[in-house]
């Protein structure tokens, strides 16, 4: 399988008021064609801040201190500005939690599609940019697709809404759509619809799709490929499987036993104690040490190598050094 | 990796009962208004605009009671001198000393903006709170009044007090207060409307906290950043519409002075003496500008989340 | 047979927008809440759960209908000392933890309110012991209860919250999306902590959410509202096992769920359409827009919540 996307060793910082915090300390993963990964984490876990980096569209105050982002064989964290927007939305698309504020409230939803083909495809006439924004509207599920496009983005529900950032998103066959959070904060059903739609697409236009999220049921029910993050750092990566089966990481343990399960009923719900880290003045160990329950007296002090368990599945933390004798997990 | 063998084996042994950490907040501790502080003092505009203004009001009520010159003096052999040793600013028609006149002028115009703020700031939270407050019938009738003054041109307003009352200091700030508390009314009961609404409020009115004690220990508190914002932007819209008025000519009438009444005569004597326009107009600009930085500073550091 | 504590009674509570224009938040809601349970209330975004929730703890005043709490109707005139006892009695933990605390408030004084407003403690130092009981009862100790709000995390403030509604020992509490708002591993921190509350101090719950999962592990009965309308109500098991409703059928399918083999596995019900705007509901099973198995009587009449087996009810025509 062909790599489409590398993130190397990447640290942000963001400057606020109250200090520096660091975000993200050391984030490392791949992308292959037409896979989906799930980056899966809470907040203050660095899952988001990581993707906008990438994709050059830190907040105010943030930077990326150290480490490559290779798409194409190009190490884009140094492109200026206007050469990243010929990337966004061209090579890599992006749809965010929110899609109310990520449309222009003041522009119609079929202007908001064909600015985005004006901008990366200007040989498309004007009559073959509408017929484009039509086709993609019926391609999301849009109902009168016609009607529609004259439409302003409140006229939309917010699973609507949704559709058509999808649909911006998908307007000049992106080789990969990085989903951040993208049915938070829809309700259970119009989520369900949301999901089911993303799949059929992928298949339909062969995107690789990074999908963003703290709900372990959407990566269960999308991902090929999970990593974990946690405090900024990497925790776990591997395949779905292995991630949640053969699961390594403590937290990763920590975190899928802290759902309850729809099957069981009568069960005690495990929670993992504690609150998480604060990322102004981060441990100097593992970030999870102090929540852990396994912690060793390593953990708090140095940061944890990774360690392979298969080609795909590794993880960090120092239960499996050599040195802690008998201290995997299950 | 190196490094990371050598890291001795007695470590890789259960570190025993962490509860203590989990929940530690390593932050320093300080209240949102330390914060805020903290954010105000950073910005260096908004301090050196605050020192400035602070200099400029010292000066204000040292200079006239200190020169040996007054306000008031004449001294007809010395008309429209130029600037010198003697009178560093100059004299104006009637010979009377320009430094201290336009120290003495820059006391009364902030001794105005300073006034009618505070008029406004009474008369707006307790009319914005009461509005917000009682809701309702008492809510709409107050707002119904309210889009009443707004809707009379306020100069009008100004003007016919300015004409009906004898002249002076007070006659301006109580013109100025009929119309300028509209505003701060309107603030205060936005932000009341919206802390009535939040689930703090509505925690305590379960607990069974009385109608006094939610406005005065959870309303009020959490309006007052808008207020004191407010108030910045106050003075000097009140030293601006004194100025513009006096520049009339219905304001202070003479040998009073305020940094209106010193701009009208320095613009009479345009082409003999500019330096009587100028420095009187540098005064006014200075002021207006060290409120409104200090002002938008106050806000960054209090309200951050108006910035975005 | 345990004892009811809370009745609802043909509830509605409707919001006049502008002329012509009401929204039925709640309408003709029925359901009791026993002594020591957790009734779960789940439904979707703007069903009306929460103003339920306000109404019943007399945040709103209902447009029609009852609250009945242990023979104190909570929304009827009363005394000074049955609002106290009511004030007491009842408590609610919110959604928010961002606006739930007042900023301006340092945590000893938020969690002491309702023990100063009850009178309950007879000095200075028993309130600040009394407070400083109820934050390690919520898993926080000392060095919080100096502390302003916006120094915590969302669920530390979840919990600081839960110390104030317990600050007054009240019988009833009605936990507004309290889990909504926090991460994963927090959520369950709650959800354990109030289920520990709950058997310690002898609480009922009304906990109103919208992921199913959580509802079904600390509910005993769980009530499913659609746009102003309780649909079912069934206790946690039967629901689960065996949803008569269609709404509620598709809302069990439409959770995904963290278990990869069961979701490759899995044939999911999609609901079409969206959910329809609360405002001028027509007289019919508001569901019938959307339900995929709809007949022409469900577009006429407003079904009715029948029994359809023990203890288990359902509005929907299809159902006899």
């Amino acid at each position: 399988m062909k790599k489409l996307l590398e993130v190397k060793n990447m640290h942000v910082s963001i400057h606020t008021d109250s200090g520096v915090i660091q975000a993200v300390r050391g984030v490392s993963f791949d992308l292959y064609e037409s896979e989906t990964l799930a980056i899966v984490g809470e907040s203050g876990s660095g899952k988001s801040i990581t993707n906008k980096a990438i994709m050059g569209l830190l907040p105010v105050g943030g930077r990326i201190d150290e480490g490559e982002v290779i798409l194409n064989g190009r190490d884009i964290t140094h492109f200026s500005e206007k050469e990243m927007n010929m990337i966004r939305g061209a090579e890599v698309s992006m749809i965010f939690q929110d899609p109310l504020t990520s449309l222009n409230p003041t522009m119609t939803v079929g202007d908001q599609i064909t600015e985005m083909l004006m901008l990366h495809k200007p040989e498309m006439t004007a009559e073959q940019r509408k017929n484009r924004a039509l086709e993609l509207l019926d391609m999301v599920g849009i109902p009168n697709p016609a009607e529609r496009f004259g439409q302003y983005p409140h006229q939309f529900s917010g699973g609507m809404r949704q559709r058509v950032m999808i649909s911006i998103a998908l307007a000049c066959e992106p080789r990969i759509l990085i989903a951040d959070e993208p049915t938070t904060a829809l309700d259970v059903t119009i989520q369900a619809q949301i999901l089911e739609l993303m799949k059929k697409l992928q298949k339909k236009v062969n995107t690789s799709i990074i999908i963003i999220t703290h709900n372990l049921g959407v990566v269960s029910s999308m991902a090929d490929r999970v990593v974990v993050m946690y405090g900024g750092r990497f925790v776990e990566c591997g395949d779905l499987d292995e991630v949640f089966y053969q699961t390594k990481h403590p937290y990763t343990k920590g975190l899928l036993d802290s759902i309850p399960n729809l099957q069981l009923s009568d069960q005690k719900l495990y929670s993992i104690p504690g609150t998480p880290p604060d990322l102004i003045s981060p441990p100097h160990g593992c970030p999870f040490a102090a929540r852990c329950e396994r912690c060793m007296k390593v953990c708090e002090k140095y940061q944890p190598s990774e360690y392979e368990f298969s080609q795909t599945h590794r993880a960090s933390c120092w239960l499996y050094d050599e040195r802690a004798k008998g201290g995997a997990l299950i | 990796m190196n490094a990371q063998m050598n890291i001795p084996q007695e470590l890789f042994t259960p570190a025993g009962d962490n509860t203590a950490k989990q929940e530690h907040i390593a932050r320093q501790h300080h209240s949102a208004f330390y914060d805020g502080w903290i954010r105000l003092r950073k910005n260096k505009a908004a301090v050196v605009c605050a020192v400035i203004i602070l200099i400029i009001a010292v000066m204000s009520i040292v200079v006239p009671m200190t020169s040996k010159y007054t306000y008031f003096d004449t001294d007809y052999a010395n008309k429209i001198a130029k600037p010198s040793a003697e009178h560093p600013f100059g004299t104006d028609l009637f010979g009377r000393d320009q430094w201290v006149r336009i120290w003495y002028g820059t006391g009364i115009s902030l001794l105005i903006g300073l006034a009618a703020a505070l008029i406004n700031l009474l008369i707006g939270v307790f009319y914005g709170a009461i509005s917000a407050i009682m809701g309702g019938k008492v809510d709409a009738i107050m707002q119904r009044i309210i889009e009443v003054l707004v809707g009379i041109p306020s100069l009008i307003i100004v003007i016919l007090f300015m004409m009906a009352l004898p002249p002076g200091i007070w006659t301006i700030i109580a013109a100025m207060s009929v119309t300028g508390w509209v505003n701060m009314a309107r603030l205060v009961r936005a932000k009341i409307l919206n802390l009535k609404s939040q689930e703090f409020v509505l925690a305590a009115q379960l607990l069974g906290t009385s109608t006094w004690k939610i406005i005065l220990r959870h309303l009020i508190p959490n309006t007052i950043s808008v207020i004191v914002i407010q108030v910045m932007f106050a003075i000097p819209s009140a030293i601006f519409t004194e100025a513009f008025l006096s520049f009339i000519g219905v304001g202070l009438s003479e040998p009073k002075a305020s940094l209106g009444v010193l701009i009208n005569n320095g613009y009479k004597a345009l082409r003999a003496a500019p330096f009587l326009l100028i420095y009187p107009a540098i005064a006014i600009i200075l002021i207006m500008i060290c409120f409104s930085i200090v002002g938008d500073g106050l806000r960054d550091a209090f309200d951050p989340r108006m910035k975005h | 047979m345990t004892k009811t504590l809370l009745e609802i009674k043909d509830l509605s509570r409707f919001f006049t927008l502008s002329k012509g224009q009401v929204l039925e938040a709640v309408n003709g809601v029925s359901f009791d809440i026993h002594q020591g349970e957790t009734f779960g209330l789940v439904g979707e975004s703007g069903c009306g759960k929460s103003t339920l929730g306000r109404t019943v703890v007399g945040l709103y005043p209902p447009t029609k209908g009852k609250v009945i709490f242990d023979g104190i109707d909570v929304a009827g005139s009363k005394s000074q000392t049955q609002k106290m006892e009511l004030s007491r009695r009842m408590q609610m933990i919110f959604q928010d933890p961002y606006t739930s605390l007042n900023p301006r408030m340092k945590v000893m004084d938020i969690i002491a309110e309702g023990i100063d407003n009850h009178h309950m403690a007879a000095s200075r130092s028993e309130r600040n012991q009394m407070v400083l009981d109820l934050l390690h009862s919520v898993g926080l100790d000392e060095e919080h209860a100096n502390r302003y709000p916006h120094e915590f995390s969302g669920g530390q403030r979840q919990r600081v919250g839960i110390a104030r509604a317990l600050s007054v020992n009240p019988d009833f509490i009605v936990a507004d999306e309290p889990i909504s708002a926090l991460d994963v591993s927090i959520q369950a921190q709650v959800v354990n902590l109030m289920k520990h509350l709950q058997e310690t101090r002898n609480l009922t719950y009304l906990f109103i959410a919208h992921d199913l999962s959580m509802v079904k592990y600390i509910s005993n009965r769980i009530g499913v509202m659609y746009l102003g309308n309780l649909v079912e109500l069934a206790s946690s098991d039967e629901l689960f096992k065996n949803p008569l409703h269609p709404y509620t059928s598709a809302l069990l399918s439409a959770i995904p769920l963290p278990d990869p083999k069961v979701e490759r596995n899995r044939s999911r019900i999609v609901l079409e359409g969206n959910v329809k705007s609360p405002i001028n509901l027509p007289k019919n099973c508001h569901f019938c827009t959307r339900c995929p198995k709809k007949q022409a009587i469900c577009e006429r009449e407003v079904p009715e919540l029948k029994e359809v087996s023990p203890g288990h009810f359902v509005a929907c025509h299809l159902i006899r």
